[in-house]
């Protein structure tokens, strides 16, 4: 299978010394520059092939929207590519950019910020086809949009409404259209069902299922909600502190996790056939991406870490068809 | 005689426009060791119905009718003093969002303190004691230290923590928990219900919690009430309604779970959404997402039907239950 978009050993770090008055400290009899970073992704090599849907998940602050957004080319990479159909796309021109935006389109999670309030929905979707394929007449680009908005749902008379006359799911539904409209191949979807009720998220998850099948799209999934990755990735990658810790198909990482994050993380998914809260219990909390622990980022929680663990960074190793990041399982300790 | 007993409570907020009922016919009981749990979508009234009972609802809201029976008094009759007596000390609650129920500017020890002698006559260094003493309780990691700290320094587990630590610092019968777990990660969710599990079980607590997650619900309590556009529409034992709902909106929400799908088919979506509540449609709330609304649905409220140990407000329900009453009488 032919990779869609590559990612290759992205790093992004953000500062947060601030200007240099912020910065300058005194110790030891000295002055210097104080430079701090948050270390939201270290190291991450990823491949999205055409026409999977990749979920990404992990807890708050593992970086997974940074990921999401780097891609984009919403944020630059401190190092590291990102390519698409084997272009590198991360260091272009804004007009060098172009066709690539026009393929890659993003739905946010908040549906109630991400659309503009002073635009009617006709205006909110009509404005990047015109942007995108400015050869259409007036005439084709509203069909366009009717098309688009009868396909997610949306009566297309109710285009003369402004957002705030919109329930969530309904707002939600807008986003996607309007990620849809330009025609894309690669959808990156950040946490687009959180906001919303269970049974509204049904519906949107059904609505990005049944355009994915007609549309041929490749979506890049980023979500907490590990149910919803069971239900609707082909394939998963768990982030933990900026670093991947598995990569697996789906059914793969549900029926075998082999990470000991990965496994934690699965026990504690609400389950209605639970009697009562069950879930391997880890250790402290998640460090601060400012100073990494050294070594595997996960020592410090891990039951099953060594010397070995605190010192050298693991990389993401092929066992028996999953990819895992973990000395214990490439020293055959674990599972 | 119940230790809480809610009856037919009903809450009504005035605006501009008339008058909408947010809460209605709402009755349920509860005694020290118990565990309800309260669950709906955004707008059901699960938070209002948790507020009020606190008496907690401000203008332009008010309880319009019904009654909180609390240790036999009602509590939406109660002066504010009367009140300030049983909000913390015999029932205390549990907030959202932990980032936002701290004071961000006062220290962990110097909050629980302020709590203790609000309430009580009582020195700085016996407060401090035992405020020690519960944060020990929720199981918070170096409990000396976070006294001095300031809500900032924890993260958000911990805050959770601690907020519950203040709310039994007075040993209350009655913790109500409005989605205490929703602004956190899976792991820590999974952390804070097992610690309110147990402390239910060892302090002997009755316990409201609210929440829209039927894992959740399923996990920590007992009883379960589903609410749907300000009514009670299912109620019962969670077992039950898990594992055999009544009524069409708990089935499809059970169903619209992606847990309970084939990984990769489409999911059991329940179509449209809530009204709101200026628009709720007459006879069933439900009846135009309801797949199998009929003539009458769209006519009459319905009333509660007992089915096995649940009860369920839908006339699909109840002539079902006649169907087989009658069948059993002919046999």
């Amino acid at each position: 299978m032919t990779s869609l978009v590559s990612i290759k050993n992205l790093y992004k770090k953000f500062p947060i010394h601030g200007d240099l008055l912020d910065q300058i400290s005194f110790s030891g009899g000295k002055f210097h520059l104080k430079h701090e970073y948050v270390h939201a992704i270290n190291g991450v090599n990823l491949d999205v092939d055409k026409g999977e849907a990749l979920c990404v998940v992990g807890e708050s602050g593992c970086g997974k929207s940074t990921v999401a957004r780097t891609v984009m080319g919403l944020l630059s990479p401190s190092s590291g590519e990102i390519q698409y159909n084997g272009q590198r796309i991360d260091n272009l021109s804004p007009t060098a950019m172009m066709p690539y935006r026009r393929k890659m389109q993003m739905i946010f999670q908040n549906p109630y910020a991400s659309l503009n309030p002073r635009m009617t929905i006709t205006q909110a979707l009509e404005e990047p086809v015109r942007w995108h394929q400015p050869k259409l007449n007036t005439a084709e680009v509203k069909e366009k949009v009717a098309e688009v908005m009868a396909s997610v749902g949306i009566d297309p008379s109710w285009g003369v409404r402004f957002p705030h006359e919109f329930s969530g799911g309904q707002r939600q539904r807008i986003s996607i259209a309007r990620a849809l409209i330009v025609d894309p191949e690669f959808i990156v979807a950040d946490e687009p069902i959180s906001a919303l009720d269970v049974s509204i998220q049904a519906q949107v998850l059904n609505l990005l299922m049944d355009a994915r099948e007609q549309r041929e799209l490749t979506y890049l999934f980023i979500t907490h909600d590990l149910s919803v990755v069971e239900h609707f990735g082909t394939r998963v990658a768990v982030m933990y502190l900026g670093a991947l810790c598995e990569v697996a198909p789906t059914r793969k990482l549900f029926s075998s996790p082999k990470h000991p994050y990965t496994q934690a993380l699965l026990s504690a998914i609400p389950r209605l056939e639970d009697e009562k809260p069950d879930f391997i219990r880890l250790k402290g909390e998640v460090p601060t991406p400012v100073n990494l622990p050294s070594g595997c980022v996960f020592h410090g929680r891990c039951p099953h870490a060594n010397e070995r663990c605190k010192q050298e960074i693991p990389k993401l190793l092929d066992v028996d068809g999953t990819r895992v990041a973990c000395h214990a399982v490439e020293e055959k300790r674990l599972g | 005689m119940a230790l809480l007993e809610v009856k037919n409570l009903e809450v009504k907020f005035g605006l501009r426009t008339g008058e909408v009922t947010a809460l209605r016919d709402i009755s349920f009981t509860l005694d020290r060791g118990q565990r309800l749990g309260i669950v709906g979508e955004s707008g059901a009234g699960k938070s209002v119905a948790a507020f009020s009972i606190l008496n907690l609802i401000s203008r332009p809201g008010y309880i319009s009718g019904g009654e909180i029976l609390f240790d036999g008094k009602d509590l939406a009759k109660l002066s504010t003093k009367e009140m300030r007596y049983i909000r913390g000390n015999r029932i205390s609650m549990i907030f959202q969002d932990p980032m936002m129920t701290l004071n961000p500017v006062l220290t962990v020890g110097d909050q629980m303190v302020e709590c203790l002698q609000a309430h009580t006559k009582i020195n700085r260094e016996e407060a401090r004691r035992i405020s020690l003493e519960k944060l020990k309780l929720v199981q918070i990691p170096s409990p000396e230290k976070r006294l001095d700290q300031y809500p900032h320094e924890l993260s958000g587990g911990m805050k959770q923590r601690i907020i519950i630590a203040i709310a039994l610092l007075l040993n209350p019968d009655i913790i109500i928990a409005d989605e205490p777990t929703t602004a956190l990660d899976v792991t820590i969710q999974a952390e804070i219900m097992d610690l309110l599990l147990e402390l239910c079980t060892s302090q002997n607590l009755g316990l409201i919690l609210i929440t829209h997650d039927l894992g959740v619900v399923s996990q920590v309590t007992e009883q379960a009430i589903v609410m749907y556009a300000g009514r009670i529409i299912e109620q019962g034992p969670t077992k039950e309604i898990i594992n055999d709902a009544q009524h069409p909106y708990t089935q499809g929400l059970i169903n619209a779970l992606p847990q309970q799908g084939i990984p990769g088919e489409r999911l059991n979506q329940i179509r449209g959404s809530m009204p709101p509540l200026h628009r709720i449609p007459q006879g069933c709330a439900f009846h135009p997402r309801c797949d199998y609304a009929d003539a009458i649905c769209e006519k009459e409220l319905p009333g509660f039907t007992q089915s096995g140990g649940c009860q369920a407000a839908c006339h699909l329900v109840a002539g079902r239950i006649a169907l087989k009453a009658k069948a059993e009488e002919t046999h």
